[in-house]
């Protein structure tokens, strides 16, 4: 039983928890304030910037029209959809496969999948750079597509497979002595079961793919670049460029941020491989 | 119709083997009973009827039919799990229909079938419940119904009572019973309670470490125990097994006498001992008793009103023709 | 326990997975280790003659390898001890009732979904840059010189950057930790006579140890590649004051064109993640056992 807690102690926690939350928080916001104004007040003091009086959404077209924040947004979609769908093509069967019909060698092999991904991108960059460079695939989507898609696919087996393992065999047994055929155990009886685990899949995916900066960073030079590389084109400043700076950065973060806050749980399991529940 | 029989059938999970060659024999509409303590193989001898394993050599006929090879849902047989099985995510009139729509069965018939299936098992008014909303033994019932519906050749039941509580599971076990005269179709029920083995079973096949140790009637059971292992797991307190001087009296290595078998006075009779620990029913009392020689202690079941206490001496009578022998393999003396 | 059926069908559902991943490991692992060995520049076509350990040997006693070494210690083990200590705090705090904890939460863990590139900006100008951001700005009100973040202390600066990225991580997964912790252990504890500290120090913190330990092996693995970061905010600089391992090889197999050299180093790096792997990959196996 919880013991009532004293109106007092919970007052203290929650204003230090709260404060030390706000400056956590304070860098995020701070930007989605600067996105709104002018280049001249985003450079003042901040009290100065929180008491002028403009506010402006001039920075976000003027985004727009220096960098072609469409171009990239449409990429990191792509890529993030892209590569978490065929994840879950190749990932599917296989955690279905190790969680329901496990053999001798099912534990080594999720093992091994682990350890591609302990692998450093760096160790691998020149031949993955040269292949690219022979096979006409750098800088396109699909030669990213691919690379994030290998680069997740450990996690997204391996979600996945502690997700489905929840679900009881007896079920599936059930299903199999009421007559079900494989391909309709799957859809009728597996698929429903397993949709939330899939769908916590499918986010954590999208988020460590929209954020990738190693891969999409060096394999990128215009056409396929995402948001990861259209923010890196901020580095150099030129000029006034905060409240630009701001805006930008407000477009590539927000889809994810909120997406990312409605898988928090989900997070810690698939990014400690189940180790932490 | 309803008959099963396995031919030598052996099963081995790689070097181990689980069950050693075996046959058995179940007849169209019987309740055959599974019993053995766990891990003796009962609930993989139901899965290879079941067809959910395969068996590693030996047949296993249905209705004269070699099935040994069929998937499990050619095989026309229904099972009720432990965990009941249910699907989640599925009411609770969706579960029922499952089978009869992977049977692409016709729309009215399941209709009719899951309205008849629901009033048996009074279930008429959560079919539109999900199992997670319902009790366990109500999603017992539904796991029932489930498998009702199919009318299967043979119902299988892999210890469906063990997840309920006590005064649930004598209520279940009663309603099993009567489904069963009912319905008139075979049954296997695998359990490890020896209580559901002698209440429901028409045959009982006691298991132990996948060799069948004996299959026969409750009663012919309790009273002609093929062996000592037997002796001790059917009924209820264990009969007592009493080694040494007292079993060579009877000219063998052990004998048994269980504990309703044997008069307690606290005056006079054959062998003496002084109480441990008494347990007191109300209908029975169990008395454990201290100091016979070869048998430590004798429990014996009393009269409720007995009123004996800890350390009192008490004189023991055994049945005479009650007493069971057994040889240096533990097998039965007649 | 299954059929032979689905044995099968297992393998073959298995396979997809197992023939990708296996190509995309061994394929540029071998190249890498391959490529080590030659002299092989981009900006001199011809022959790549096989010149044996030349490249190991030109790469590690590059003084700028020692510089890289020792920033990729640094930035690590400073990420790490603020993360972890930060992160014990923070859940510890946050496990405790108050109001509004989902806001509050949502708050610390925020920064996580910050792509790299975005953070590491963010910091560098609104915040680091000494005339027209906030910490310039509090330390001209404050009436001290503002400090020069990226020429004074660079690589303290993305230590501060990456710990700030990395905090909700730590946080997250320790709060979780936390939060499995049986309550009647820690009532237990107090009939027994512990005070906080000791129901901290005996209960909480060994319950804690191997969410810690996950933490600090994942984190490692990651941090041993940090790399946008150091892209965008000070592309290694000053000199080599913030290269470390992962943009070293980057600057020789991509700027210099020296593919011989950039593949030694990558065989360097993956031995040092190997080494951090294989105790990770270890306490992972015992609890798939479980």
């Amino acid at each position: 039983m919880a013991r009532a807690v004293p109106n007092s102690r919970k007052a203290i926690n929650t204003a230090v928890a709260g404060t030390l939350g706000f400056i956590i928080f304070f860098p995020i916001l701070w930007i989605l304030i600067l996105s709104f104004k002018t280049e001249g007040d985003a450079i003042k003091a901040p009290l100065q910037v929180l008491f002028s009086t403009g506010w402006t959404t001039e920075s976000f077209g003027a985004v727009q029209e220096r960098s072609d924040y469409f171009k990239h947004f449409t990429n990191s979609v792509v890529l993030a959809l892209g590569s978490t769908i065929l994840g879950l093509l190749v990932a599917v069967p296989a955690a279905w496969a190790m969680a329901f019909v496990p053999a001798k060698h099912t534990k080594n092999v999720l093992m091994w999948m682990l350890s591609t991904k302990m692998l450093p991108p760096v160790g691998v960059l020149v031949p993955i750079y040269l292949i690219f460079r022979d096979v006409g695939l750098l800088d396109t989507r699909t030669g990213l597509v691919i690379v994030l898609m290998l680069m997740n696919l450990p996690i997204i087996v391996w979600m996945l497979y502690t997700y489905f393992r929840e679900i009881p065999g007896e079920i599936l047994e059930a299903a199999r002595m009421d007559g079900a055929s494989l391909r309709e155990e799957v859809i009728y009886v597996l698929t429903p079961m397993a949709i939330p685990g899939i769908a916590s899949t499918v986010l954590l995916n999208i988020i460590l793919a929209w954020n990738e900066a190693f891969w999409t960073l060096n394999l990128t030079a215009s056409n396929a670049a995402p948001l990861t590389a259209f923010i890196a084109s901020y580095s150099s400043p030129e000029g006034l460029f905060y409240a630009k700076l701001s805006a930008a950065s407000v477009m590539a973060i927000a889809p994810i941020l909120i997406m990312g806050w409605f898988s928090q749980k989900q997070l810690v399991r698939g990014l400690t491989f189940g180790a932490v529940k | 119709m309803g008959r099963i029989a396995l031919k030598q059938v052996q099963k081995s999970f790689g070097d181990v083997t689980v069950i050693p060659p075996l046959d058995l024999e179940i007849d169209d509409g019987e309740f055959v009973v599974f019993v053995g303590p766990s891990g003796c193989g009962k609930s993989t001898l139901l899965r290879l009827i079941a067809g959910l394993e395969d068996t590693t050599s030996g047949t296993i006929e249905i209705d004269g039919t070699d099935a040994t090879g069929l998937p499990p849902a050619k095989r026309g047989l229904a099972m009720v799990f432990q965990s009941y099985a249910l699907y989640p995510h599925m009411s609770v009139r969706k579960n029922i229909a499952f089978p009869m729509k992977m049977a692409g069965m016709d729309q009215a018939e399941q209709e009719r079938r899951i309205a008849a299936a629901a009033k048996a098992l009074n279930l008429t008014d959560y079919l539109d419940r999900r199992p997670g909303q319902l009790s366990g033994g109500q999603r017992q019932r539904v796991a029932i119904g489930r498998a009702i519906v199919r009318e299967p050749a043979a119902f299988l039941f892999d210890e469906p009572l063990s997840n309920l509580d006590a005064a649930l599971r004598v209520g279940m076990r009663m309603e099993i019973s009567e489904l069963h005269k009912k319905l008139d179709t075979t049954m296997v029920y695998v359990t490890h309670d020896q209580v559901e083995a002698m209440t429901m079973a028409d045959k009982i096949v006691v298991l132990q470490a996948g060799v069948i140790e004996q299959v026969g009637s409750p009663l012919e059971l309790y009273r002609a125990p093929r062996n000592k292992f037997v002796a001790g797991f059917i009924g209820s307190p264990k009969m007592n097994l009493i080694e040494g001087e007292l079993a060579n009296e009877h000219g063998c290595r052990t004998i048994g006498i269980r504990p309703e078998h044997v008069e307690v006075s606290t005056t006079e009779g054959q062998w003496q001992g002084t109480v441990g620990i008494a347990e007191h029913l109300g209908s029975d009392t169990f008395i454990h008793i201290h100091g016979v020689p070869g048998c430590d202690p004798l429990t014996v079941r009393a009269d409720g009103e007995v009123s004996v206490r800890h350390g009192d001496t008490v004189f023991l009578t055994p049945r005479q023709n009650l007493i069971h022998r057994f040889d240096d393999n533990g097998m039965r003396i007649e | 326990m299954a059929t032979k059926a689905s044995r099968s069908a297992a393998r073959l559902m298995i396979s997809p997975a197992v023939v990708l991943l296996l190509g995309w490991m061994l394929i540029p692992l071998c190249m890498t280790v391959y490529f080590s060995f030659l002299r092989f520049n981009l900006l001199n076509p011809g022959d790549n003659p096989f010149v044996g350990w030349e490249n190991y040997r030109w790469f590690v006693t590059d003084p700028s390898f020692s510089a890289a070494m020792i920033n990729t210690l640094v930035l690590v083990g400073g990420v790490l001890l603020i993360t972890t200590i930060g992160g014990i705090m923070f859940a510890l705090l946050l496990d405790q009732p108050m109001w509004g904890q989902g806001l509050i939460r949502i708050m610390v863990i925020a920064p996580f979904f910050v792509m790299p590139t975005v953070g590491a900006l963010v910091w560098k100008n609104m915040f680091m840059n000494p005339v027209n951001g906030i910490f310039g700005h509090i330390a001209q009100s404050l009436g001290a010189a503002p400090i020069d973040f990226f020429s004074s202390i660079p690589l303290l600066s993305i230590v501060l950057i990456v710990s700030w990225q990395w905090l909700p991580f730590a946080t997250l997964i320790l709060l979780t930790a936390f939060q499995s912790l049986d309550q009647e252990q820690l009532e237990a504890a107090e009939m027994d006579g512990a005070s906080w500290f000791n129901r901290f120090w005996y209960i909480m913190l060994p319950h804690l140890a191997r969410a810690i330990t996950v933490v600090i092996l994942i984190q490692t693995i990651f941090l041993l590649s940090i790399f946008a970061e150091i892209l965008v905010t000070t592309n290694g600089g000053p000199g080599v004051a913030t290269t470390n391992l992962t943009y070293l090889i980057y600057v020789s197999s991509l700027l210099q064109y020296d593919v011989g050299m950039g593949s030694a180093g990558g065989v360097i790096a993956i031995i040092l993640a190997n080494i951090v792997a294989i105790f990770l990959m270890r306490m992972i196996g015992k609890n798939l056992d479980a």
